[in-house]
C-alpha cells in the first residue's frame, strides 16, 4: 500500500505498541514488563527535566 | 560472549524469503525457527545486554530503548510484507532454540487462534491533536476593542475569563470531533483500542493529543479506511489528524474486546 507517505515512525508511537502491545510471553529472562508504566513515567520525568518548563498559558504579561 | 534468543514474532510458515539484508537487534540477521507448523522469528542478542539486570537498566535508557524498538519494528514490519505476523512484546528473550520450541509447544493453540483472528489484517493508528498554538494566535488576531493593557483589575479578570472560556469551547469542540471521528472509524474497523493520550513532552508533537486510537482493518478495506481518515483532515480548523501504519497488529494481540 502506497497511500501513506512513510515518515520515520515517532518513538512514542512505537512504544505505545511495543511496550503496551504485542503478545506477552514469560521468556527465560523475564522482566514482567507490566513495569512498563514505570518506564514510561521515568521517561516522562527524564524528558521534562531536560526541557524547559512550559509556561502556563494563563500567565499573561501585564 | 554468550548469546540469547530474541523472539520478534510468531507466524505461520510463509513462502517468500526475508530480504537478505534485513537486520534485527544489534545488526544480527533474523532467522526462522520452524516448529509444530509455526515459525518463530528469532535472532541472537548478547546476554550482557539482555540479562535481567542489564535489561532493567537499558529500559531506562532512551537511546538504547529507541534503537531496540526500531530494530524490533524493522523485523516485524518486514514480516508484514510477506505474511501476517503475531508480534511479541519488546524484549522477549530465551536461553536457546530449545527453550523457544518449548514455548511454542506450550502456546501453540493460543498462537493459532490469534493468527486466525489477525489473518490478513493490519493496524492503523489515528491521533487527533488540538493545535493549541493556532488557537492562541487566532485569539490574539481577533479585533480587540479593548486596549492592550487592562484598564483595571476587574478588566484583567474579565479578559482572563474570556480567554479561558474560548479555550474551554475549543476543547469541547475537539472532543466532539474526536468522538465523532472515532465512531466513524470504529464502524469500518473490526476492532479498536484506545491508547492513553500521548504526553506532548515525550512525543514532541505540536498541540495536545485528544485521541490516540488503533484500528484493526483487513488489508482489503485498508485503502478505503485511509481515504476516510484523509478526508477528515480538513474538516476541523485548529485540529490535526495524524495517521500511522500499516502496523502489524500489536494492539490486538490480547483478548478480543470490541
Amino acid at each position: 500500500m502506497t497511500v501513506v507517505e512513510r515518515r520515520e515512525i515517532a518513538l512514542v508511537d512505537l512504544l505505545d505498541r511495543l511496550l503496551a502491545g504485542g503478545v506477552v510471553i514469560t521468556g527465560d529472562i523475564t522482566l514482567r514488563i507490566a513495569d512498563v508504566d514505570l518506564v514510561r513515567i521515568d521517561l516522562n520525568a527524564l524528558i521534562s527535566s531536560v526541557n524547559e518548563a512550559v509556561p502556563s498559558p494563563f500567565e499573561e504579561v501585564v | 560472549m554468550t548469546g540469547l534468543r530474541y523472539v520478534y514474532a510468531v507466524c505461520r510458515p510463509f513462502g517468500t524469503p526475508l530480504q537478505a539484508e534485513l537486520t534485527g537487534i544489534g545488526g544480527a540477521p533474523p532467522a526462522l525457527l520452524h516448529h509444530h507448523g509455526l515459525v518463530a522469528v528469532v535472532s541472537t542478542v548478547p546476554e550482557a545486554d539482555f540479562c535481567e539486570e542489564a535489561l532493567k537498566a537499558h529500559l531506562e535508557d532512551l537511546d538504547w530503548l529507541a534503537a531496540t524498538a526500531r530494530a524490533h519494528e524493522g523485523v516485524v514490519d518486514a514480516l508484514t510484507t510477506v505474511t501476517t505476523p503475531l508480534p511479541l512484546r519488546l524484549a522477549t528473550v530465551f536461553r536457546d532454540d530449545s527453550a523457544v520450541r518449548t514455548m511454542i509447544e506450550a502456546r501453540e493453540e493460543h498462537f493459532r487462534s490469534l493468527l486466525d483472528r489477525l489473518h490478513d489484517r493490519v493496524e492503523w493508528g489515528v491521533k487527533v491533536y488540538v493545535e493549541t498554538e493556532t488557537a492562541e494566535s487566532a485569539e490574539s488576531a481577533e479585533p480587540a476593542p479593548s486596549p492592550a493593557r487592562p484598564a483595571s483589575g476587574r478588566d484583567y479578570l474579565r479578559r482572563r475569563r474570556e480567554s479561558s472560556h474560548a479555550r474551554e469551547e475549543q476543547w469541547q469542540r475537539a472532543e466532539r470531533f474526536a468522538h465523532g471521528l472515532h465512531e466513524r472509524l470504529a464502524e469500518r474497523a473490526e476492532e479498536f483500542r484506545l491508547h492513553p493520550a500521548q504526553n506532548a513532552a515525550l512525543s514532541g508533537a505540536r498541540g495536545q493529543n485528544v485521541l490516540n486510537a488503533a484500528y484493526l482493518v483487513s488489508r482489503k478495506h485498508s485503502e478505503e479506511f485511509v481515504e476516510l481518515v484523509d478526508r477528515t483532515k480538513d474538516e476541523a480548523a485548529g485540529l490535526r489528524v495524524e495517521l500511522t501504519g500499516p502496523w502489524a497488529a500489536y494492539s490486538f494481540t490480547g483478548e478480543a474486546a470490541s
